[in-house]
């Protein structure tokens, strides 16, 4: 079963069409990447996926429901690209709202700070965290409800090396219990940790496949260079 | 909408206060120092001060509860939490009801402090119904924070916000007929008046201090006020969509 399905996508963002017709489908159970340049209109399909974003036409399919249906509220986990937590307010302050918010326990909170790694940060507001600790509260935040389905804005950018493996670490456990994942990046880096990739340019499906399928298909020996010349192919054709 | 999930938002929001305690001590301290300061200003004239400190007494909450939640939903908005609360099973009412709790609660300490100075130290004679006037001031106070969530929706900067208060506020100050007698108005400035929220808040204000019992005309103030409250909550309710364009 798909986790996501899209047909014939329209949106316009701001008045502007950003993505004109896009189609695609994400697998449960599996990390997909969504990866683009900036401005490829990553962030405006991922707000179309979770329902907060007007559509105008075409067909959005999320976890069997139509996008934005109240029942996904509960399944489906969002983490912005910038971090949306209470900048005023400490690490455990804003999970225990969070958490208060989507019906989980408080108890809860703990676990998930642990999980993130910022066991340090409890009693800290967030306006003292680093970018990268303040994405992991925001990623906190999402992962309280235990979703079925999260869908990552971004989430490793800024962070260190050693912090960018643990969270693509959890990624893997997570999604090895069954949860799907849709994580859109612009370094094409991370594509390689993704199993399925969807590559987006300027609001148009590119490429899809498996990292080793992409660079079959492409001859090459990076994702970066497949990408490379999957836009040369289309520019030619 | 549910009360588990309304109080946690007034928490959160409160929370939020006790962390910015220069905020709380603003909002504290300015309406008594103020009011100090009208007591000296009419110091040969108490009768004068007998008058206005009534309409001042339910004019702060109003416009200090305005300012603070229209500054606060503006940051919901723009940090991303509003649209992170809003992909939740959270409903809008949680959110609404909850802001208006938190600033409610805050409402009543600001308004008993008020009340304690003027009616001890500043001498204050009442001749009215006292717990008319911290009903109204109460009323007034929840009515600054429902209009100041409707109209955040309006700001897309705090610059903007904050100039909603010269916007929105003055003009309705202007006209309550503190300044000049309403029957005195041009009509349309009459008419205009009469679509003020405030003006009925005033009038409430100059009744409850003014007479020992419940008049008619108290109470009509107080229903205009009062109806005016969910009215702007339930207009604030259809700025916050969840799908955006
Ligand atoms: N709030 C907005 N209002 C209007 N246009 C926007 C807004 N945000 C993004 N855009 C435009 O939409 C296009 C796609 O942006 P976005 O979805 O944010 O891309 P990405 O996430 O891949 O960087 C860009 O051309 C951008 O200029
Ligand atoms: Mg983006």
């Amino acid at each position: 079963m798909n986790a996501i399905e899209i047909s014939h996508l329209r949106v316009l963002r701001g008045g502007r069409v950003v993505l004109p017709d896009l189609s695609c489908t994400v697998s449960s159970g599996i990390i997909t990447g969504l990866l683009g340049p900036s401005g490829s209109g990553k962030t405006t399909l991922i707000r179309a996926i979770v329902g907060v974003q007007r559509v105008l036409s075409g067909q959005l399919t999320v976890l069997g429901r139509p996008a934005g249906s109240p029942e996904l509220r509960r399944l489906v986990g969002y983490v912005t690209q910038s971090p949306s937590v209470y900048a005023d307010l400490t690490v455990s302050e804003n999970l225990a709202y969070f958490a208060s918010m989507a019906g989980v326990a408080r108890s809860a909170v703990p676990a998930v700070i642990e999980t993130v790694s910022l066991g340090a940060f409890r009693q800290t507001p967030v306006s003292q965290l680093s970018g990268g600790e303040r994405a992991r509260v925001s990623l906190a935040a999402a992962l309280l409800p235990a979703p079925r389905l999260l869908v990552l804005d971004e989430p490793t950018v800024g962070l260190d090396p050693v912090l960018r493996q643990e969270l693509w670490d959890l990624f893997h456990r997570l999604a090895q219990d069954g949860v799907s994942f849709l994580i859109s990046s612009h370094v094409m880096d991370e594509a390689g940790r993704c199993q399925q990739l969807i590559l987006l340019r300027e609001g148009r499906v590119l490429a899809t496949g498996t990292p080793p399928d992409l660079l079959r298909h492409t001859e090459t020996k990076s994702l970066e260079e497949a990408f490379l010349r999957l836009i040369a192919a289309e520019v030619t054709s | 909408m549910t009360a588990q999930r309304t109080l946690a938002t007034s928490g959160r929001v409160l929370r939020q206060l006790r962390h910015d305690p220069r905020t709380v001590a603003l909002m504290l301290v300015v309406p008594c120092l103020l009011m100090t300061l009208l007591r000296y200003l009419y110091d040969g004239q108490v009768q004068v001060f007998d008058r206005v400190a009534p309409v001042l007494l339910v004019l702060f909450p109003f416009t200090v509860m305005f300012v603070v939640t229209s500054v606060a939903m503006l940051r919901e908005r723009s940090s991303g939490t509003l649209e992170r609360l809003l992909t939740t099973p959270m409903g809008k009412g949680d959110l609404l009801a909850g802001y208006g709790l938190a600033f409610g609660g805050a409402a009543v300490i600001q308004v008993g402090l008020v009340l304690a100075l003027v009616l001890g130290p500043l001498g204050l004679q009442i001749h009215g119904d006292l717990s008319a006037l911290a009903v109204v001031a109460l009323l007034d106070a929840l009515l600054g924070t429902a209009l100041g969530l409707f109209l955040s929706a309006f700001a897309n900067s705090e610059f903007q916000a904050v100039q909603f208060l010269p916007a929105f506020v003055l003009p309705q100050l202007l006209l309550c007929g503190l300044f000049a007698p309403r029957a005195q108005m041009l009509p349309i400035l009459d008419w205009l008046s009469s679509v003020m929220p405030l003006t009925y808040a005033v009038d409430a204000a100059t009744r409850a201090a003014a007479s020992a019992t419940w008049t008619p005309d108290l109470g009509t103030d107080v229903l205009v006020v009062a109806a005016c409250i969910p009215l702007f909550l339930i207009l604030g309710a259809g700025t916050l969509r969840r799908r955006t364009p």
